[in-house]
């Protein structure tokens, strides 16, 4: 596909609540949005950070389900895991997400797609945790794998698209 | 900035008057006793939120002046707009790849993966946290 990216990526950082909103736009309708999230062969295709390996363990989307994947690099492994609370086709997936490098702390993730007609869909993400601080380390934390790659690679990427 | 230094960030800006005192500090600099006005509340319980802005480095206090104004540190508070930066890039280039996989979908051949691979190795992968 080599049309103009015009889908933005919108974050909204609640003042008052500790969640992360993120909306997304996709040239795609729902049934193909839904299947790119609860088929673990597809999910492993976009999901993992660059130059890390991205294995999954278990990917079973369905209400009562559970997942965990794992990203690698240099022999060191970061683990996620979660459960899936309820999966509603081409409409809802609400899961919990747990870095198991901070055990203690828990996500709970709703992805709602809903149908713009036309074959495309909007993807809103919302992910709650327990407190403010919890939501900024959260944000932060992408910061840091962030610096770890380099800015370098991000710019290469952003002209490169 | 150690991890140190951040937790106290984190921690100021988890309480909501601190949080309006910061966003009241964007329009200028201000006393204790002009900060202190809309609140319901001692003057020195505001002087304690100052000091915990002060410590995290959110905020100074003027040594010269006999008003000692309340001064913000924009290039500290700025940090949490470019995380939010930061992380609105990860989640666009995620998203992107997500495009991409979504096109090749549109062939029907691509949907059926008899054996999927789940390991998968890209050194041209871009991207972000989950």
């Amino acid at each position: 596909m080599t049309s103009v990216r015009t889908n933005d990526t919108q974050i909204i950082v609640d003042e008052h609540l500790p969640l992360v909103r993120i909306i997304r736009e996709f040239d795609a309708p729902p049934e193909r949005v839904f299947a790119a999230h609860t088929d673990p062969a597809l999910v492993v295709r976009w999901l993992g950070p660059r130059n890390l390996t991205m294995t999954i363990d278990t990917w079973d989307c369905r209400r009562g389900g559970e997942y965990r994947y794992i990203h690698a690099r240099d022999g060191e492994e970061y683990a996620f895991h979660g459960s899936f609370h309820d999966v509603r086709s081409n409409e809802r997936i609400v899961q919990t997400f747990t870095f198991e490098g901070m055990p203690d702390s828990v996500a709970l993730e709703t992805l709602v797609l809903e149908d713009l007609g036309d074959g495309r869909t909007r993807l809103t993400g919302t992910s709650l945790v327990d407190s403010l601080e919890d939501r900024d380390a959260f944000i932060a934390s992408g910061m840091e794998q962030g610096v770890k790659e380099g800015y370098e690679q991000l710019d290469e990427l952003l002209a490169g698209l | 900035m150690t991890a140190e230094q951040l937790s106290k960030v984190f921690a100021a800006l988890a309480d909501p008057t601190r949080r309006d005192i910061v966003a009241r500090l964007t329009d200028g600099d201000a006393t204790v006793n002009e900060l202190a006005e809309p609140y319901d509340v001692t003057l020195q319980a505001v002087s304690k939120h100052v000091k915990v802005l002060q410590d995290a480095g959110l905020v100074s206090r003027r040594r010269d002046a006999q008003r000692r104004p309340v001064h913000l540190e924009a290039e500290v508070f700025d940090l949490m707009t470019k995380w939010i930066e930061r992380y609105q890039r990860q989640a666009e280039d995620r998203y992107r790849r997500l495009d991409d996989v979504l096109a090749d979908m549109a062939d029907p051949a691509d949907m059926a993966s008899p054996n999927p691979d789940l390991s998968q190795t890209d050194p041209d992968r871009t991207g972000g946290t989950p």
